[in-house]
């Protein structure tokens, strides 16, 4: 079974980087994977770190480490001028008004649950509403499952149709009176579908209604403007961004996140402590209770020049082109069915196969040193609408290369040799 | 593709894409639903016990993995005619063989030489211990039946 000779001919691309010179940021893509080289496919779940991203990190600890915001000696002063330029640089990044709008957060989960803990404890009433859709991560359904358990609002689900896109009439439909917020993904995980998020903000926005956008896979994939967007409210993950683990953001319009109460207590959000009563701070050091992952805050810092350095548009152009090929190869594939068929969207393609589970495509793929994921993707209510148990998604990134590609649809094959 | 063929011996290839059992039998009168909350796989496993405690049938339905699809159809081929203490012996020596850990503080439990024969059929899902992200596939129907017999209506790998 020749696949590798079915390959048409790299297409002529018109403003593509050095994808050869980006592998070599990062280190462990010249690492091998039970004797074969790494096919690194599921950049989905967690990207990998470029060299810049993992120097970063250890040259705060090596020169330049100190907890943040209080002491009065060098080290102190220098950490936090480092850990405060990266909110001016994540500001700068998805176009935010002020540096002031930026609240560093573990992750985007952490972000959506400060949201709904936060301001929708304090603003929403029992028998409100919040809109989500069909194709959110856990992670924008299960905060507000528990914000209903605790003060009784109600979560309506928009659809979606057959090909992974919102069904935007019945969307509109569910905006009510008693409807406090939309929550809805910019960009599938699973279907890699991209929302006409500024359609939503705008129908939400004509009846008085906040957005919330979870941008974890959007602004990996896409170039992001919360104001072009006009969003209220925008989170996003930073280790899917090539930066560090434990790094999270929470994009919140001024007005909004100062009116919203702490979401924890503790060190570095007051303004003044004493038993009678405390105060707290400002925005966004109020949402930041506790010592911060600084050195990985740092390091976010230098993944958001990394990327900017080789360029948004570049790195999206060249997705696509991976998206497009890797599609048509694997449509190819007798069996195999893609799951995500939205136009427009970004290098995620979750698959199933007839003859075999996804599971056991992950495990012969693994053999083969390829990494992709295989399970419900942290969207169980998707995989029920999508009736599969669970899909096997390869996740492409800006270091992945049209040979990965081909070694995905030849590892492929050998599922069917063994399966079929 | 030597290691594959190890976990994806001919045997479990043929359990997984036929296997045997899988039906709902009227006259069951214990029943159990498994799933394994990680990868979703679900299996409902069926058994008619006798007054005696003698398994006289056992089957299953579910969806999962040739892994998991593949234990629960062998299991049930060796369950039939079994009593529930030869089940629970069955059980801990296939959890031993796949997790190699002890079933609550157990040694290595030991078999009658009787069932040792037929348990060698399920050394073909050893091969599992080399994976640990799929010890639960094969483990899921095994740890169903034992909550079906404890009269338990769900079990879960978690």
């Amino acid at each position: 079974m020749s696949t590798a000779a079915t390959r048409k001919p790299a297409p002529l691309l018109r403003n593509v980087y050095d994808v050869a010179a980006v592998r070599r940021d990062f280190p462990i893509l010249a690492t091998k994977v039970r004797g074969k080289p790494l096919v690194f496919l599921d950049s989905g779940a967690s990207a990998q770190k470029p060299r810049p991203v993992i120097d970063a990190v250890r040259e705060v600890y090596e020169k330049g480490y100190a907890n943040i915001h209080r002491g009065v000696y060098y080290l102190s002063q220098h950490a936090t001028e480092r850990f405060e330029a990266v909110r001016g640089k994540v500001a700068r990044f998805i176009n935010a008004g002020s540096a002031d709008e930026i609240v560093f957060t573990r992750n985007a989960t952490e972000a959506v649950n400060l949201l709904a803990q936060s301001y929708g404890r304090a603003f929403f009433k029992e028998g409100d509403e919040v809109v989500i859709s069909e194709m959110e991560h856990h992670a924008n359904i299960v905060p507000w499952q528990l914000l209903a358990q605790q003060i009784g609002i109600k979560v309506l689900v928009a659809p979606i149709d057959d090909a992974g896109v919102l069904i935007m009439e019945k969307f509109a439909a569910l905006l009510g009176a008693r409807t406090r917020l939309v929550a809805i993904t910019h960009c599938s995980n699973v279907l890699g579908t991209v929302t006409p998020a500024a359609e939503i903000v705008r129908l939400a926005h004509a009846k008085g209604i906040p957005v919330l956008l979870d941008g974890s896979q959007a602004v990996v994939h896409e170039t992001v403007d919360v104001r072009a967007l006009d969003a209220d409210f925008y989170v996003f993950t930073g280790h899917k961004l090539y930066g560090p683990s434990g790094t999270g953001v929470l994009y919140g319009k001024k007005a909004l996140l100062k009116k919203m109460p702490p979401y924890q207590g503790g060190g570095d959000m007051i303004a003044h402590v004493s038993f009678a009563g405390t105060t707290f701070r400002e925005p966004p050091h109020r949402f930041e209770a506790g010592t911060p992952a600084i050195a990985e805050v740092i390091g976010l810092g230098a993944a958001i020049d990394y990327v900017e350095s080789v360029g948004r548009a570049r790195i999206a152009e060249w997705e696509h082109e991976l998206r497009d090929y890797a599609t048509q190869r694997l449509s190819e594939i007798p069996g195999l069915t893609i799951y995500g068929r939205a136009a427009g969207k970004a290098a995620i393609i979750s698959f199933a196969l007839d003859c075999a589970h996804a599971h056991d495509i992950g495990t012969i793929l693994d053999q083969e040193g390829i990494a992709i994921r295989a399970g419900h993707h942290c969207a169980e209510p998707l995989m029920d609408r999508l009736n599969v148990p669970a899909t096997a998604r390869a996740s492409f990134a800006m270091y992945n290369t049209l040979e990965e590609a081909d070694a995905l649809v030849k590892a492929l094959h050998k599922v069917r040799e063994l399966f079929a | 593709m030597s290691d594959l063929r190890e976990l994806y011996q001919e045997v479990i290839l043929d359990h997984g894409k036929r296997p045997r059992n899988f039906r709902h039998p009227a006259d069951a009168n214990r029943a159990a639903k498994g799933d394994n909350p990680l990868c979703g796989d679900k299996v409902t496993i069926y058994l008619k016990l006798s007054p005696t405690d003698v398994i006289e049938d056992v089957a299953f339905e579910g969806r999962g993995c040739a892994i998991s699809t593949a234990s629960a159809s062998l299991m049930t081929e060796l369950l039939k005619g079994k009593t529930e203490e030869e089940a629970n012996a069955l059980f801990g020596a296939f959890h031993h063989m796949c997790t190699q850990e002890d079933v609550a503080g157990a040694s290595a439990p030991e078999l009658p030489k009787a069932l040792e024969d037929e348990f060698d059929r399920l050394q073909v899902l050893s091969g599992v211990r080399q994976y640990p992200m799929r010890v639960k596939c094969a483990t899921l129907a095994w740890h169903t039946m034992k909550a079906a017999l404890e009269g338990a209506e769900r079990a879960s790998t978690e």
